[in-house]
């Protein structure tokens, strides 16, 4: 039980953290707004569970220029992909 | 603790499916579509198979003027499906709190609008060359592979119905002078059936 636990990654035991990888795992880029309306999250509240994430390096981000209004593009690292799936692995051996 | 964990990976699927698939396909929409289809066929089949001696062997007459009111009633047939089927899914899309013009949305009409386009052109040079008989055929050939080529990117119904459009077009060139019929059934019967199915479905 120990070593299942061990697995689980203490970045996804938020719920909005946890749905901002999921739903950057199955898209190749999503922008902010788009996340926004996905979890039906605040601005403030979006932004700092982004920021988490950043800093353990599992989202990266790409600010753009879309009708001169700022657009940024966040993605997810190969380390965050990597992650999330051991993180998935993790509740499915759990679960078993 | 497990509630937790299953209650997790429902939401991790839900996200999922929610950011990279167009989930709002309404099933009403289905049915408008192949409704409008028998209505369109109904008036092809009045336009193309006029005087006809019953007892005899069935030929498909194609003047000029017949040609442009069968182009006429198949823009008319497609503005009334699409307009339908708009109106229809952007109901659902309301209902579900979803937005109609977002990255999903474009993404499956993009890859439904490429064989469908295709197709769409290869028809009209055909027609433009006098082959009517394969016309219908092909329309749903093209639709069948258009329809597989975007369930990818929306509900998973709508890749067997892509398979069954294919195959009865297929069956459909080898019975040339029933191409209509198969028309029918095909973006009228099937439509409506698929519609009910997933109306059915995903009701709640």
């Amino acid at each position: 039980m120990k070593e299942l636990l061990k697995d689980l990654d203490k970045a996804f035991e938020n719920k909005i953290r946890l749905g901002i990888m999921s739903a950057l795992v199955v898209n190749e880029f999503l922008d902010f707004s788009t996340l926004k309306n996905l979890l039906d999250v605040t601005d403030g509240n979006l932004a700092s569970h982004l920021k988490s994430l950043e800093k353990k390096e599992y989202v990266t981000f790409k600010k753009e220029f879309l009708d001169r209004k700022p657009n940024t593009k966040y993605h997810a690292t190969p380390k965050g992909k990597e992650a999330f799936k051991k993180h998935i692995q993790a509740i499915e051996q759990l679960l078993n | 603790m497990k509630e937790k964990y299953i209650e997790d990976l429902k939401e991790i699927k839900d996200i999922m499916n929610r950011s990279s698939r167009f989930i709002s396909l309404s099933g009403l929409s289905g049915i408008a579509a192949g409704v409008s289809a028998l209505i369109g066929a109904y008036f092809a089949y009045q336009t193309v198979y006029f005087e006809q001696n019953y007892l005899g062997y069935r030929r498909a007459f194609l003047t000029t003027e017949s040609l442009t009111q069968l182009l006429l009633i198949a823009i008319g047939t497609l503005i009334l499906a699409i307009g339908t089927g708009v109106y229809f899914t952007t109901r659902q899309t309301r209902k579900q709190k979803q937005q109609i013009w977002d990255v999903q949305t474009k993404r499956l009409l993009i890859n439904l609008l490429i064989p469908l386009a295709t197709g769409g052109i290869l028809c009209l040079m055909l027609l433009a060359k006098g082959y009517i008989g394969i016309v219908a055929p092909l329309t749903l050939v093209f639709y069948g592979l258009a329809l597989i080529n975007a369930s990818k990117y929306t509900l998973n119904e709508i890749r067997s119905l892509g398979i069954l459009e294919v195959i009865l077009g297929l069956i459909a060139i080898q019975f040339i002078g029933y191409g209509l019929l198969f028309w029918s059934l095909g973006f009228g019967v099937l439509h409506i059936i698929y519609g009910i199915i997933m109306q059915l479905k995903y009701k709640s």
